[in-house]
């Protein structure tokens, strides 16, 4: 498992129904291309976060295929539809198998 | 039409260029705090310059907006790494910060009055040095290696709860010889370039210097977020890569000469705003 990730997520607490909420979402990682050389001449093994996908209530927001160009800690800002009260659930998935999944409980009103 | 294209012409000709100024635009992060960015300038300053300002205001439209909001700041991925630290314990005495200090919002202040004299040491001690002083002392743990992972991001998280105070550190008593010292050493041409800080930072700040915008040095910001090395960046090394930059021999981070130079360029911006970390490009 790739060292110090940890995934941060802005929601808001509450919204209207219907309305069109902004959500941040950053995890830090670092995003190792695979093309880096050591100071020895060996290829650094790849190492990157490959996809990303936001569920609300279990359907789905999101679902982004992450490539080895995307720099460290990456960041996606998106607008999502909130018809009711619910959870927001947010998944990274690494190139070694982790999983790292956060969630954000959001109201009406 | 020809006449027209003439008309045009002549006031894109006569239209100042002024690409590299410091723009107007006010800091306030997390739609809370406001950021001091351009005040008068410090009394000590009052033959070289009228006002200073915050490199912030030299950075183009998205790093400035992107330090505005923590959550967009990867400074602060940081700064709750070196939360973390604070409450760690370590070393022989079973201690943490946490353990003298309690929470780290108690350290509000601390930062903007760093680089200072340190009674007990005799000498003038900068913040990363103070933190390894509780660490070796009192802690009986391990000293953290100069602008390097743990102490500049303990560096940060300390400058992070002071944001919005004022920079003000003692330039007389007993840190006069170390500010003096910092002061030469900021006039004084070095390297094969034969440049010293004032040439760029004081003489040109507001124009370009290649393709990039010159600010007027202050490191009120620091530890700083740079994008280009998506990491923080101490005030030492950034001296370093300056002096390294004019084709001299450089110090090393953590040397006296940088500590001086840390005194006396913190001493400039007296009066503007802690800010670190703060991002840069």
């Amino acid at each position: 498992m790739a060292s110090g990730v940890k995934p941060r997520v802005k929601v808001p607490k509450s919204a209207a129904a219907g309305e069109a909420i902004t959500i941040k979402t950053l995890i830090s990682h670092k995003m190792e291309s695979g093309q880096r050389k050591d100071s020895d001449g060996n290829i650094i093994p790849r190492s990157i976060i490959n996809r990303f996908t936001c569920d609300f209530n279990g359907e789905n927001v999101v679902d982004v295929e992450l490539a080895p160009a995307i720099s460290t800690n990456p960041y996606f800002e998106f607008e999502a539809l909130v018809p009711e009260a619910g959870e927001f659930k947010f998944t990274w998935y690494d190139d070694d198998g982790s999983v790292y999944e956060t969630s954000k409980k959001i109201a009406i009103g | 039409m020809r006449k027209l294209t003439g008309a045009i012409l002549a006031t894109l000709l006569t239209t100042p260029v002024a690409f590299a100024d410091p723009v107007d635009d006010t800091l306030v992060l997390n739609e809370e705090t406001e950021i001091v960015t351009r005040t008068a300038a410090p009394d000590h300053l009052s033959d070289s310059l009228d006002e200073v300002m915050s490199g912030w205001l030299f950075r183009g439209k998205e790093t400035r907006a992107m330090q505005a909001d923590d959550f967009d700041n990867p400074g602060m991925i940081f700064v709750e790494q070196a939360m973390d630290s604070w409450n760690a314990v370590d070393g022989s005495e079973g201690k943490s910060c946490a353990s003298c200090h309690d929470g780290l919002e108690t350290m509000a202040g601390v930062k903007a009055t760093y680089p200072k004299w340190d009674e007990a040491a005799g000498k003038v001690q900068t913040l990363q040095m103070q933190v390894n002083e509780c660490r070796t002392e009192r802690m009986g743990a391990e000293a953290w290696p100069y602008d390097k992972g743990n102490a500049i991001n303990m560096e940060a998280a300390l400058s992070s709860v002071s944001r919005g105070l004022p920079v003000n550190v003692a330039i007389d008593g007993p840190a006069k010889e170390t500010w003096e010292q910092g002061k030469d050493m900021y006039y004084t041409r070095t390297g094969q370039l034969e440049l010293s800080c004032a040439n760029c930072h004081e003489d040109n700040y507001g124009n370009m210097i290649r393709a990039d915008h010159l600010s007027q040095g202050q490191i009120n910001g620091f530890p700083v977020y740079r994008l280009k090395n998506t990491k923080l960046n101490g005030s030492h090394s950034r001296f370093k890569g300056c002096i390294r930059d004019t084709r001299a021999e450089t110090y090393k981070p953590g040397s006296p000469e940088f500590i001086a130079l840390e005194l006396y360029v913190t001493s400039r911006g007296n009066g503007l705003s802690v800010e670190g970390p703060s991002i840069r490009n």
